[in-house]
């Protein structure tokens, strides 16, 4: 480090023997921890996590433990270095006061910190009517508890399984259902699986797979109940379209909610959508004035990115969380002129029904697709998204091999639709598609009312809960 | 200049020690000289080049070009086997790729590989003992007595190939490699045909192989080509062929030079073999450094343009045909840390020793395994092993790359393992 000579010695002293917190024992945490021991941090280290476990990997939950592969407690995350760390686990942070610099814990306990890191993640979205959501049989899937338990649930072999959301994580388990040979529905409010991520093109792909395997995929319709036995257990759920689906697991697949309820009060600009924080990680106040002391990493950070006209974009990637780690952990021990933006490229994967899907970019900013290798309907391919004449985005279908190139399209903004042949380019890949993501002025998270009726008499109220 | 640099490359001269061309090679990242071929030369264009969709392997691609050694393969004349996955662009080579893979690898064959490991240990360890017994351990040729018969006898068996008929194919297999060869002096018409007949000479050799697994089936890689009938169906005779003719010469030379590399630098490298001999799970990243240190397969002189496309500042223009030196790349001062060092505790070690891409070395886990387990079990059990000759004596050939034959004495050779 340079250090000396340009400052007044506090970031050699804060190497030396500064205090520092984490707030999340998750990827984020405890890979930005490897790497401020990497970096020479030698002073004291504060891991701080809501549950009484080690950081552990979270995509073979709805994967391979799903399937009976691997044990949810084997997840635990390879640890690259020692981080030698003051661990405070099964404790969750229920406070921050930023001018005493202090966490404060579930138990009571107050943590102070010359500089805290801020990496709580995200938690799967609940039912939305908690006494529905409390039966015997109703599950959501996010943690390493929820997924031992899912996997008991399917392994003691039920009649059928009912998924609500067919988003990537609602898809995965309906893949893992059918590979187990479960009877599986699955229940959709938009027009095909997973067209909030990548539109209805490839979302009518990815139907086709679902219905392909077997799967029971009602698409446009909410669930608007689940039903218990007198036991408690969950036995039924009631469709808007008026059916109902016979069920012993439900599956709420509803997306997630970030963990920023415990900043509520403290100044700090964090709310349902994260918390704000610079290209740095360096997080916003609530008066957009950027902090010094306190950054943020992972599924909870919101940051500015210059590839997409500085939106501030909101990543649940399991890479997004690596890089994002990195680049507070090098921030929060660097000089201001040593600090380097987090520019890492969105890209996320997704293992169904047997298809390796992987992504760059952004594809929902995309307004049309071109499948500019292989075929839709052999379900290996590569397309990317345009945006205003540029690549925004690509996907492929058991095609990653070629990713590379089309992250790189995306990184130096090249020219959609993309002039140049290809090998494996088919007809289909002649003329550019509308991509089909849904309205983003229809309101799709969140419970909603709508109004119908003219006279007073016939006006009425809908309530629709959250969507998937 | 660069027309004087691509005769370097190819020159003999250079064999033992290619580096400080490529070096020179680096100074630009894409080096042409008037028909010859593009070359390019350093980490991150080659790297993106292997992931390029403009980029085809089908030299069917090809503009007939005047000077580029390798411009008209023997495959292009349409009388001989079909190209095999490794000539081929998507979706015929995913389609043969994959239906290759199917009984070599996972998901399907998740085992094979990891199942040979006994039998492949039991090969190397007679293959020392047969060292031992001729007694002579002031000059052993590990080449001849060790790193080829290894891999043949192995590709042999996964193939379900006659170890005797090896000599047959072997000459074959040596005519098949050196037509890779860009030798400028070489006669083209004489070199291409040479290999033409020696690819059809092989192909109805293997024809009639084929032919009997598909009466007789066993759990061979052949058996299993022949009647394979998957998602995608079975292949047709022709495909049989060119397959299994790809994997027997790609089987043959790679994992040659990567032994006789692996010890050639460790005999250079005395504490590392030293630590080798005492940690034989140093063999991992010892060979996956070697891949990037001296890689058996130098460049990959079959790619072509299918649009004009930019690389570093130049236009390489469509149907052009593009050398990719691998081995260059991997010593990059821009991608490697001190990249002339042999350092096997490098952590970051992506290297395009096996290439990069959908043409990726299909072999890459037999080629790692055999060349892990040859390491170790050499730097255990030899004695005090030193070279006789440095640099030995190089076969011709630039893009499979390694010691002709590899002299070396030891003190003695210790019993196997109990």
């Amino acid at each position: 480090m340079t250090g000396e000579g340009r400052s007044d010695g506090a970031l050699e002293r804060l190497k030396r023997e500064g205090r520092i917190v984490v707030v999340g024992a998750s990827l984020a945490g405890l890979r930005a921890a490897e790497t401020m021991r990497e970096k020479g941090f030698a002073g004291s280290l504060t891991m701080i996590g809501d549950e009484p476990y080690e950081p552990y990997d979270r995509p073979p939950l709805s994967k391979q433990v799903l399937l009976g592969n691997a044990v949810a407690d084997h997840t635990a995350l390879p640890r690259r270095r020692a981080i030698d760390a003051d661990w405070r686990l099964g404790v969750p942070a229920t406070g921050l006061d930023m001018s005493a610099r202090r966490v404060r814990l579930g138990n009571g306990d107050e943590v102070e910190y010359d500089r805290l890191l801020i990496a709580t993640g995200v938690r799967a979205r609940p039912w939305p009517n908690a006494e529905e959501g409390a039966l015997k049989g109703v599950f959501v899937l996010r943690t390493r508890d929820d997924g031992e338990g899912l996997q008991q649930a399917l392994a003691a072999g039920p009649r059928r399984v009912l998924v609500i959301g067919a988003g990537f994580t609602g898809s995965e388990i309906a893949s893992a259902c059918r590979e187990r040979g479960l009877d599986v529905t699955v229940a959709e409010r938009g027009a095909a699986p997973l067209v909030g991520a990548l539109g209805g093109v490839i979302g009518e792909v990815a139907a086709e797979m679902h219905r392909e395997h077997g799967v029971d995929l009602r698409t446009g319709v909410m669930v608007t109940g689940l039903e218990g036995d007198p036991s408690g257990r969950v036995r039924a759920a009631h469709f808007s379209d008026g059916s109902t689906v016979e069920a012993d697991v439900v599956v709420v697949g509803l997306g997630a909610q970030r963990n920023t309820e415990w900043l509520a009060g403290s100044g700090l600009g964090a709310g349902p959508r994260g918390i704000a924080c610079d290209a740095g990680c360096r997080a916003f106040d609530i008066r957009g004035i950027v902090t010094d002391d306190i950054y943020v990493a992972g599924d909870v950070a919101r940051s500015p990115h210059a590839l997409f006209g500085y939106q501030f974009l909101s990543l649940e990637h399991w890479g997004n969380a690596v890089a994002q780690a990195d680049t507070a952990a090098h921030n929060m021990l660097s000089e201001s002129a040593d600090r380097r933006p987090h520019l890492w490229v969105p890209a996320f994967w997704s293992s169904q029904f047997g298809v390796n899907i992987k992504s760059v970019g952004v594809p929902p900013m995309g307004t049309e697709i071109l499948v500019t290798q292989g075929s839709l309907g052999e379900r290996r391919f590569a397309a990317v998204y345009g945006y205003q004449g540029r690549v925004i985005a690509a996907v492929t279908f058991d095609n990653c091999r070629w990713l590379p190139f089309y992250e790189h399209q995306i990184e130096t903004t090249a020219p959609f639709p993309p002039p140049f042949a290809t090998v494996d380019r088919r007809p289909e890949g002649h003329k550019p598609l509308p991509a089909d993501f849904p309205d983003p002025s229809v309101p799709t998270h969140g419970p909603t009312i709508t109004l119908s009726g003219y006279s007073p008499a016939d006006r009425k109220m809908t309530f629709t809960p959250g969507r998937p | 200049m660069t027309q004087a640099l691509l005769r370097e490359i190819i020159d003999y001269a250079n064999r033992a020690n290619p580096y400080p061309l490529y070096e020179e090679l680096r100074k630009a990242p894409v080096s042409h000289d008037g028909d010859g071929p593009y070359v390019v030369s350093t980490y991150y264009e080659i790297q993106s080049l292997l992931h390029d969709p403009r980029i085809s392997s089908d030299a069917r691609n090809l503009k007939a070009t005047g000077d580029d050694p390798l411009g008209q393969s023997a495959e292009d004349e349409g009388t001989t086997l079909p190209p095999s996955f490794l000539k081929l662009d998507p979706p015929d080579h995913d389609r043969l790729r994959r239906m290759t893979n199917r009984p070599f690898g996972p998901p399907h064959t998740p085992h094979r590989v990891h199942d040979m490991r006994e039998e492949l240990g039991g090969l190397v360890s007679g293959l020392i003992d047969g060292i031992a017994t001729t007694g002579n351990l002031d000059r052993v040729d590990l080449v001849d007595q060790f790193a080829y018969p290894f891999p043949v006898t192995v590709i042999c068996r996964l193939l379900g190939v006659p170890h005797e008929d090896e000599p047959r194919f072997h000459v074959w297999a040596e005519t098949l490699a050196a037509s890779l060869d860009p030798d400028p002096d070489a006669d083209p018409t004489q070199h291409g045909k040479g290999a033409m007949d020696a690819r059809m000479e092989l192909g109805m050799y293997l024809a009639g192989l084929i032919e009997e697994r598909r009466k007789n089936p066993g759990d061979d890689m052949l058996s299993q080509l022949a009647t394979a009938d998957g998602p995608d169906g079975a292949m047709t005779t022709m495909e049989a062929l060119s397959t299994s003719a790809l994997l027997l010469i790609a089987g043959h030379e790679t994992t040659v030079n990567l032994i006789t590399n692996g010890m050639l630098t460790l005999l250079r490298h005395p504490d590392v073999l030293q630590r080798l001999r005492e940690d034989p799970g140093l063999s991992v990243p010892i060979v996956e450094e070697l891949l990037r240190y001296e890689p058996p397969v130098q460049l990959l002189p079959q790619r072509t343009t299918l649009s004009d496309i930019e690389v570093a500042g130049v236009t390489i223009p469509k149907g052009a045909s593009l050398w990719l030196i691998l081995a260059s790349g991997n010593r990059d001062p821009k991608r490697f840390e001190n990249p002339d060092r042999f350092d096997p505790d490098r952590k970051d070690i992506q290297h395009l020793g096996l290439g990069s891409g959908i043409h990726s070395c299909f072999g890459a886990p037999l080629a790692r395994q055999e060349a892990q387990l040859a390491l170790s079990e050499l730097a255990r059990r030899l004695e005090n092993p030193r070279l006789l000759e440095d640099p030995p004596q190089y076969r011709q050939n630039a893009v499979l790359r390694g010691p002709r034959h590899l002299p070396i004495a030891c003190d003695g050779i210790l019993p196997q393992a109990a």
